[in-house]
């Protein structure tokens, strides 16, 4: 990987001149909770001002800009000779800036389900291939964040740009061409030793200050054999079957097609939906019968998807450890607690 | 200046793979392409099931249209919906494609009001199927519940279509009650067939029905394979299959050579929106024929 250095000046110089003629996408804050912590949401900036890359984590991933919570597949159009199909792929280039590992993490895990798996899916990569993705580190360690104890929190492709803060200037990992391309637009320098020893030393800090805080290894198997566990009841019965867990998640992909007919039956739009499998309907089928009825069928379920059936496909868990959807959880279900509800279970 | 950026249009790439396929990566623009298809007969089986005989309108799309017994399709009605739909034909006869579509659902009651002519779409072929090169030489029991008969009337004409590669064949099928028979008009000809044996049995017989009464593993006492040769595909609801598969298991037939066909509800065909998910497995690319040693080891299977 080549590595470069740019004044922080300059990454505002690329963002601010390039406004007119691309989207930017950055970490914006949307107001503060009422501890009086700040939040941040993923929206559309109008200069580079309106961002502040020093966040520490957003309500909502970035996934919505790969996976829209509703997208349009197709277009049927009928008229008095029969239907036509109309497929609209994306073609509107937009830059995202202010990843941290943890999302670009989630973007490759994506890419293994849409981009590389067979049936690769032109929406997604339409989208993915419009996208110029800037990442940042993050220094701070977000609020119940186990990205560390998951293996996401160091980053090696999925991302253009990576940036990482030392001092006046950032460290730069070019990860494409178009990264490559896109920073010979500005003042961009070969790395100095000071820059290497930086960048390391920076490195070193981050990773001694997050701690491992639930290990994981073990999951596929213990999922397995605790299939039947009590600890799924307990935790099931907390759940309000929301789904919000999985509108935050950067890696829960999972949806619904619907077909939504016009007012005056001249067309009707395939529409994509994101979904949640702990939605009550998720294992329905026509006639009515429901595979996962119960709540807690469907909270393990996803687990189960997450650290057991990704593991055995991808070799890796589809969590990042963002830990979003324990901070959106209306009935404080953590990841973490679960996972280690599950392991206690094991030992007892 | 030039741009940061340039748009990427990925209607430009080409197709993946050639020849193009139906099932796998080459139709990388095409994946939510539905192929028009023409409603060419209906056949009234039972007050809920209809047998539609369909095929694509597009001739050079129709040549390049292959499947195999086992295998499923999405069928569109645009305005309506997509729905995953088993084959009932075999593929060897190139007129037609066969669908069986009980009227259960939102999409299916309009099916149920189309006619003949009518343009729907198909998507796939879509996953697994049942291992007929594998099973060639070795006697087959065929043995289905209700309407476990539609995806089985692919293996079973495919069977009939090659019977020199067959030893014996036992087709065994069972239904709640005699109004419910799939396809009745076709046993007399199945049966007539050299060393082919249909038995038909119902739970609820009416005062007509002369055959056996009981459950399909009742029909199971009479048979006698040699159990080192012989395959099995059972389709029907999951209760069934279970009893079926348990008693072959006790026959001394490998698990390994039972397939079943299971059943979910489906979106994409692709392995992309997870509702088919069952344990870590996906019901339409790693399925929808299993074998039965995987089926006990998936959760939630049955």
């Amino acid at each position: 990987m080549l590595y470069k250095t740019i004044d922080k000046e300059d990454l505002k110089n690329l963002i601010d001149v390039h406004l007119h003629d691309v989207e930017c996408i950055g970490p914006r804050q949307v107001g503060t909770n009422a501890k009086g912590r700040p939040l941040y949401q993923f929206l559309p900036v109008s200069s580079f001002d309106d961002m502040d890359l020093d966040y520490d984590t957003t309500e909502y991933s970035a996934k919505t800009y790969f996976l829209p919570y509703k997208e349009v597949l197709s277009t049927f159009h009928f008229d008095d000779s029969g239907w036509t199909q109309d497929i609209t792929y994306r073609k509107h280039p937009r830059i995202i800036v202010g990843l941290h590992r943890c999302d670009i993490n989630g973007l490759v895990k994506l890419d293994k389900v849409f981009a590389k798996e067979f049936h690769p899916n032109p929406y997604y990569l339409s989208r993915r291939g419009n996208t110029l993705i800037i990442g940042i580190g993050c220094h701070k360690h977000c609020e119940g964040g186990f990205c560390s104890s998951i293996g996401s929190d160091s980053v090696t492709h999925g991302f253009d740009l990576f940036l990482t803060d030392i001092g006046d200037r950032y460290f730069v990992k070019v990860g494409s061409d178009r990264g490559f391309n896109a920073l010979n637009k500005i003042n961009v320098r070969d790395i100095s030793d000071e820059d290497r020893n930086q960048y390391l030393s920076n490195r070193n800090n981050f990773e001694s200050s997050f701690k491992k805080t639930v290990k994981v290894e073990n999951l596929p198997n213990l999922l397995d054999i605790e299939f039947e566990s009590e600890v799924w009841k307990k935790w099931g019965d907390k759940c309000m079957s929301c789904g919000s867990c999985a509108m935050v998640c950067p890696t829960c992909y999972c949806y619904g097609v619907t077909e939504n007919l016009s007012m005056d039956f001249k067309k009707s739009e395939k529409t994509k939906q994101l979904y949640s499998c702990n939605l009550y309907d998720f294992a329905q089928v026509a006639g009515g019968h429901n595979f996962r009825p119960a709540r807690e069928t469907r909270l393990k379920y996803r687990y189960y998807h997450q650290h057991r059936g990704f593991v055995e496909t991808f070799g890796q868990p589809m969590c990042v450890g963002c830990n979003r959807c324990s901070r959106v959880c209306l009935a404080g279900i953590n990841p973490t607690e679960v996972i280690r509800d599950i392991q206690m279970e094991h030992g007892r | 200046m030039k741009k940061i950026m340039h748009p990427y249009d990925i209607t430009h790439e080409t197709d993946m793979v050639e020849p193009l396929d139906y099932n796998r990566q080459s139709r990388l623009k095409d994946v939510d392409r539905s192929f028009k298809a023409e409603i060419t007969n209906i056949i009234r089986l039972t007050d809920m099931e209809k047998l539609f005989q369909i095929r694509m309108v597009d001739d050079n799309d129709w040549q390049r249209f292959t499947f195999l017994p086992g295998q499923f399709v999405m069928l569109e009605l645009p305005g309506y919906g997509e729905i995953p739909i088993s084959f009932s034909s075999s593929p060897t006869i190139k007129s037609t494609i066969e669908l069986c579509i009980r009227k259960t659902g939102k999409v299916t009651e309009a099916l149920h009001r189309a006619k003949r002519g009518g343009i729907v779409g198909l998507r796939g072929p879509f996953g697994t199927y049942f291992p007929m090169e594998q099973m060639k030489g070795h006697n087959i029991l065929l043995i289905a519940g209700g309407l476990g008969l539609a995806p089985l009337r692919a293996p079973i004409s495919y069977v009939i279509e090659n019977r020199a590669d067959f030893q014996n064949v036992n087709i065994l099928y069972g239904a709640r009650d005699p109004s419910n028979l799939l396809f009745d008009y076709q046993y007399e000809q199945w049966n007539r067939i050299d060393d082919i044996t249909l038995q038909v049995i119902v739970e609820n017989p009416n005062k007509a029905w002369t055959g056996p009464v009981g459950m399909i593993t009742k029909l199971l006492d009479d048979v006698t394979v040699p159990p080192d040769q012989t395959y099995a595909i059972v389709c029907g609801p999951p209760i069934m299959f279970k009893f079926v598969c348990n008693r072959l298991n006790a026959m001394g037939i490998p698990m390994q050579r039972m397939f079943v066909s299971l059943e979910r509800r489906m979106h994409c065909g692709m392995g992309k929106c997870c509702r088919c998910n069952i344990g870590s497995s996906y019901t339409c690319i790693d399925g929808p024929v299993f074998d039965f040693w995987t089926v006990m080891n998936l959760k939630e299977a049955i």
